[in-house]
């Protein structure tokens, strides 16, 4: 078996093509996805026997949970590949996750709260799900701060890359411990196995609006992968002769 | 020439790092200081009444141990980095990870312990019952060592940049929070009448993790803080 392929993708060039053709699927199919599962989630789907229209905000707020914690596992891997088999594009991959990873974990904590107003009868609770990703906004941000301190490029990569790694590790000790530290929110509903307790009409819109986030993540990362390679390699000749 | 074996190095690094801190003991007693003084200010900004400070008194005395461990930190490798020290060791031939987990073995004594046995003292004034004198001291013990490793691993990261302080606690903070909750929770736990045995238990083993990972994430990031 020849790995040619893998080694054609980590070249910047390769790479930076293969992404500007793979960015607008991502970004229409995204945009396609997400507009179905709002107008399913908003208009189509039953109300929840307890709560209401006010469960409906669950269609942005488990997706971006969700988006959070997987793009903390691509980051770290992107990571540990880009420190084991030493692959710039790798690392360059896992320093376009941060801001995105960052920014889910806001939207999750921002649209937590919002639910929890009418749900809880406060903004804020030190509920286990909200805390841990409360942590976990933390350790985008030290990881952001770690990358930015670096003026060599090449030593915050590595640097960041052993961060990420040392994070993921920390990430399920982290949720454990605050789930057994305190807990007041709903169990998990959606991931049980066996019968889902949570309604099958509500919980299509949910996954196509998961599959919309996916997407969007794969816009996103192919959008600033591709601005982290022109900076990278901005005195590179294939750039040139490209412009 | 034969190779000296590891744990003779290892042990010529503890020892060096004792000597060095004993030469300058007023720097070791500094986050000591830092430590009481933190725990006097709670009184002062809620309540004298000791019977409402004993609800808080575990976790101010574990935050207040946490934050005066992170003191020291910042400075653990970076004279050893600065004049050179560091490279040879890297050079030496000898597993990094075990000079590195001498140099925060070395550090825990010199910070780490005397915040243990200071603990008892310091959560007294907080009516900390004495019943609780001991699942306090144990958990520390356990989460202090824990956060020395992680800490070492932040500091290995950190060395090579400036105004690195606020970075590692940064860093440090988030990772140290499942100590901040078992340790706490353990001794209220005690406090409470209920067994903290599942919570040092979860402690010991977070500790023998960081123990067995942490030397590998140090060496890495110290490999990385020195090359070029």
């Amino acid at each position: 078996m020849t790995w040619t392929w893998f080694h054609k993708l980590a070249s910047p060039p390769h790479a930076y093509r293969i992404l500007g053709r793979l960015a607008p699927w991502f970004g229409w199919t995204a945009l396609a996805l997400i507009l179905v599962a709002t107008w399913w989630g908003l208009v189509k789907a039953p109300a929840d026997y307890q709560q209401g229209d006010g469960f409906r905000i669950l269609y942005v707020h488990a997706p971006s949970a969700w988006m959070s914690m997987f793009t903390y596992v691509v980051m770290a891997i992107a990571a540990g590949v880009g420190l084991i088999w030493r692959i710039k594009l790798a690392h360059g991959a896992a320093a376009a996750c941060a801001p995105i990873g960052a920014s889910f974990t806001f939207l999750a904590l921002a649209t937590g709260s919002i639910w929890g107003k009418p749900m809880w009868g406060t903004w804020w609770v030190w509920d286990a799900r909200l805390t841990s990703e409360l942590l976990l906004l933390f350790l985008y941000l030290g990881y952001m701060a770690l990358r930015a301190s670096f003026d060599d490029p090449q030593r915050a990569d590595r640097a960041s890359a052993v961060l990420a790694l040392v994070g993921v590790i920390n990430v399920p000790i982290i949720h454990y411990s605050v789930k057994w530290w305190t807990t007041l929110h709903q169990p998990a509903s959606v991931t049980k196995l066996g019968r889902p307790s949570i309604e099958l009409a509500m919980l299509i819109p949910l996954f196509i609006m998961i599959a919309g986030f996916q997407l969007y993540f794969g816009w996103a990362v192919s959008r600033r992968l591709r601005g982290e390679i022109l900076r990278r390699e901005r005195n590179a000749a294939w750039l040139r002769e490209a412009a | 020439m034969m190779r000296t074996p590891t744990s003779e190095a290892a042990r010529l690094v503890f020892t060096r790092d004792l000597t060095l801190a004993w030469r300058r003991w007023d720097e070791v007693a500094q986050p000591l200081i830092f430590y009481v003084v933190v725990t006097t200010m709670f009184p002062l900004a809620t309540t004298p009444d000791m019977s409402q400070l004993r609800l808080i008194s575990s976790g101010v005395v574990w935050v207040a141990a946490l934050l005066s461990s992170l003191l020291a930190l910042e400075s653990l490798f970076r004279a050893d980095v600065e004049d050179g020290t560091m490279e040879q060791w890297v050079l030496s031939g000898q597993p990094l990870g075990w000079l590195l987990l001498a140099k925060v073995a070395a550090h825990w004594v010199l910070t780490g312990l005397p915040l243990v046995i200071m603990s008892p003292i310091v959560g007294t004034g907080l009516g900390l019952p004495t019943s609780a004198w001991g699942i306090l001291m144990v958990s520390l013990l356990l989460g202090t060592g824990t956060l020395s490793v992680l800490g070492g691993i932040g500091a290995a990261l950190t060395v090579g940049v400036r105004r690195g302080s606020v970075l590692l606690s940064l860093l440090v903070l988030p990772l140290a929070m499942p100590l901040l909750i078992f340790g706490a929770r353990a001794v209220g736990m005690q406090m409470d009448g209920d067994s903290p045995l599942g919570a040092l238990q979860l402690l010991a083993a977070i500790f023998f993790m960081a123990l067995s990972l942490g030397p590998i994430a140090m060496s890495a990031a110290i490999r990385i803080s020195v090359e070029n």
